[in-house]
């Protein structure tokens, strides 16, 4: 390999010049074409790097938010009330975890074969706040979003050479998080000239600005924390999108563990093979 | 099924008997303990053990996961997740398999270009190199339709942008689509026929690998120097040499794989296709996986419909003319200065078309895209076919022993344990 990279030739090297001046140029172009869309800021997140693991405060919190305000109009219909138990998530206990579910009416048949709706347990799917997506349309002109895998279904864009090194840092999964961060902390007034139409309200950070949710997380106070959190917008916001990224992602905690100890199993393995090959090719000029 | 002499020595009595009923252990033997290999290969020559490590896990994970897929379009989005979130350990065997084919295509293309770099083309070996173009095709084939079952957007709307494709073929083109999709849209019969034929394809791959490999015992193993193989001191034998090489290779190999599926699992695919198929609300840009990127890049060079699908199948068909196109006698390109820089500007240019894959089509993109297209089909048809008559190749070593231990190593009295102690073949 060294031997073919280090002997560039002048017409390689005027050829690389030309192509990373043309993809400059192109870049700056992009830039000027676009909407002046703004970046939702970058965000800490504890869930971040290779040993980042959810706070199941935050995530016992945001749940609190989903289900104070969020669930009014969006399901989280691949998760069951049991996922909250489960390790690496909120893990309420089991009693709390019950006594949430049976705040919540669920569809079932009773001995005849009579629909009825009853208190949902732990092994029933979360409640949707709709019966059908028909009635969910009718009243909001359209259907709110289920928020299952919501952040890993959303980004805000990285460019380059961010997205290069997003792919040695791993940072780039905290990219939907970041946008439903600011998606939610977004809400301002519209600049003149801009106003967003009826049923929609202007948002910085959601593409075209115009978004048919309003500011649900509006006012410091809005929702009660038990546990002496700070109750401001910006936390309910932090708070609830952590707790979206533990329901796109329950398994976080378990993957970047078992991958720990994978990783570390092959470099030994690598290191041992790698000797094995020098001893067995020691005799061997190549 | 090879071309060099069997070395194997049947053992035991039942050995003994079963090899003049079915050689099956002396064919293995001559596979992987046997078989001669240049003794100077570098670690690119590696990956054809990586990608055959691709293989293997890609249809190991895959069977598992069509255990708890559904292949419907109301059903497949949730039973996905339903493998990554109550499947046991589905989330691991799933990031598996959606980064092993992003790997998988990482080890080809660098495969491809070791190819391109060392000319492992050439005579003999056309049918060695035509074989795994096929092999390539038939991967994107599969990919493609990988791609398409977790029906997410980018899956639909990425089905529906290929597959339309074909009705830019004058006469047949509506007709085709229509049957590829089984009606006449992209719906529940063409996802079921799609997942039917993600699941044969690897099958077939793996049958093509087999005469991929067959090919290259007949006519063993380029190198980097391109010389033929002339001595048994130019070879030593596949076990141990190359197995513990190419087995410290592929675990290397993993540590990147295990990397992503990881730690970075959802790096190379796209957010959207977290987001259910809807046939009603088209994607802000749709793009394929990063794979296809140059290929799509190329496609949208072409302002005609036609045109560009031609261009696109055009640039993988190219690689069927390759071995008659380059016109030089030298393989490698370590004795080939001008090509060793058309090279480096052609895998250069093949990264820009990528880039340009991922972008919008519009404004200096689409300049950009036009100028790398008709450069990527001028290096097979102009330029290389030109360097065979003007470039002035350096010397090349009398064999590949002189080439590793020099001209006074030659003799016979640099020769290792290993590869005299060898009985004799034809290389």
């Amino acid at each position: 390999m060294t031997n073919l990279m280090t002997r560039t030739s002048p017409l390689l090297a005027a050829f690389l010049g030309l192509s990373l001046g043309m993809s400059i140029h192109a870049a700056i172009a992009q830039d000027g074409h676009g909407h002046e869309q703004e970046l939702p800021p970058v965000q800490k997140w504890s869930f971040s790097g290779p040993f980042g693991t959810f706070d199941r405060a935050q995530l016992q919190r945001g749940f609190q938010i989903y289900k104070e305000v969020c669930s009014a109009c969006h399901g989280l219909d691949l998760l069951s009330y049991r996922n909250l138990t489960q390790t690496g998530g909120p893990q309420f206990p089991e009693a709390q975890a019950k006594a949430i579910a049976a705040e919540f009416k669920v569809a079932d048949k009773d001995d005849k074969g009579e629909p009825v709706m009853r208190p949902a347990e732990l092994k029933d799917r979360f409640a949707n706040p709709f019966p059908n997506k028909k009635l969910a349309e009718d009243t909001y002109g359209k259907v709110p979003p289920d928020l299952s895998v919501m952040a890993k279904a959303r980004t805000s864009p990285r460019g380059f050479p961010l997205f290069v090194f997003d792919a040695v840092t791993g940072r780039n999964i905290e990219t939907g998080p970041d946008y439903l961060y600011g998606l939610l902390v977004g809400y301002a007034d519209a600049p003149a000239g801009s106003e967003p139409p009826q049923g929609s309200y202007f948002n910085k950070y959601f593409p075209g600005n115009n978004i048919a949710m309003p500011n649900m997380l509006a006012a410091d106070g809005q929702v009660t924390y038990q546990d002496g959190t700070p109750a401001t917008i910006e936390n309910y916001a932090r708070d609830v999108t952590a707790f979206l990224m533990w329901a796109a992602e329950p398994k976080l905690e378990e993957r970047k563990r078992i991958g720990f100890q994978a990783i570390i199993f092959l470099v030994i393995f690598a290191g041992l093979l790698y000797f094995t090959k020098k001893k067995v090719w020691s005799d061997l000029p190549h | 099924m090879s071309g060099h002499a069997s070395t194997y020595q049947p053992k035991t009595g039942f050995e003994r008997w079963l090899d003049k009923r079915l050689p099956l252990p002396r064919m293995m033997y001559d596979q992987f303990v046997g078989f001669p290999v240049p003794r100077n290969l570098n670690y690119f020559w590696t990956f054809g053990g990586i990608l055959t490590l691709c293989l293997g896990a890609q249809i190991l994970t895959g069977i598992v996961l069509a255990m708890h897929y559904t292949p419907h379009v109301d059903l497949a989005f949730n039973s996905v997740e339903h493998i990554m979130r109550d499947v046991n350990y589905g989330w691991m065997i799933r990031y598996l398999h959606t980064n092993g084919a992003s790997m998988f295509f990482i080890a080809v293309y660098i495969h491809i270009f070791r190819g391109l770099y060392y000319g492992s083309y050439k005579e003999p070996r056309e049918v060695l190199w035509i074989l795994g173009v096929i092999i390539f095709l038939l991967m994107m084939a599969t990919a493609f339709m990988g791609y398409v079952l977790p029906w997410g957007q980018m899956s639909f709307w990425g089905a529906t942008v290929i597959t339309n494709l074909f009705s830019a073929l004058p006469l047949v083109g509506e007709s085709i689509v229509t049957w590829l999709w089984g009606g006449f849209a992209v719906d529940n019969p063409t996802l079921n026929r799609f997942f039917s034929l993600h699941f044969l394809l690897p099958f077939m791959i793996a049958g093509v690998v087999a005469l991929h490999l067959w090919a290259l015992h007949v006519t063993g193993q380029n190198n980097p120097t391109g010389v033929e193989v002339k001595q048994n001191s130019d070879v030593v034998p596949f076990t141990p040499y190359a197995t513990v090489k190419d087995g410290f290779a592929m675990v290397v190999f993993l540590i990147l794989f295990f990397w992503f599926v990881f730690f970075n699992p959802n790096y190379l695919g796209h957010p959207d296709n977290y987001i259910p198929a809807n046939p009603l609300v088209t994607p802000a840009h749709i793009v394929p996986e990063w794979y296809f990127l140059p290929f799509y890049a190329i496609l949208r060079a072409i302002p005609d419909k036609l045109g560009g699908v031609l261009a696109m199948f055009g640039s993988i068909a190219v690689l069927f003319l390759l071995p008659w196109l380059d016109t030089s006698k030298v393989r490698s390109a370590r004795y080939r200065p001008l090509y060793r820089q058309f090279f480096w500007i052609f895998a250069v240019v093949c990264v820009i078309l990528g880039y340009l894959g991922s972008k919008p089509p519009e404004g200096l993109y689409v300049v950009a895209g036009r100028i790398c297209t008709v450069y990527y089909f001028m290096h097979f048809f102009v330029i290389l076919p030109l360097l065979g008559f003007v470039e002035k190749t350096k010397p090349l070593p009398m064999s590949i022993t002189e080439s590793v231990l020099g001209a006074g190593g030659m003799g016979g009295s640099g020769t290792p344990a290993g590869a005299t102690a060898m009985p004799e073949r034809k290389g």
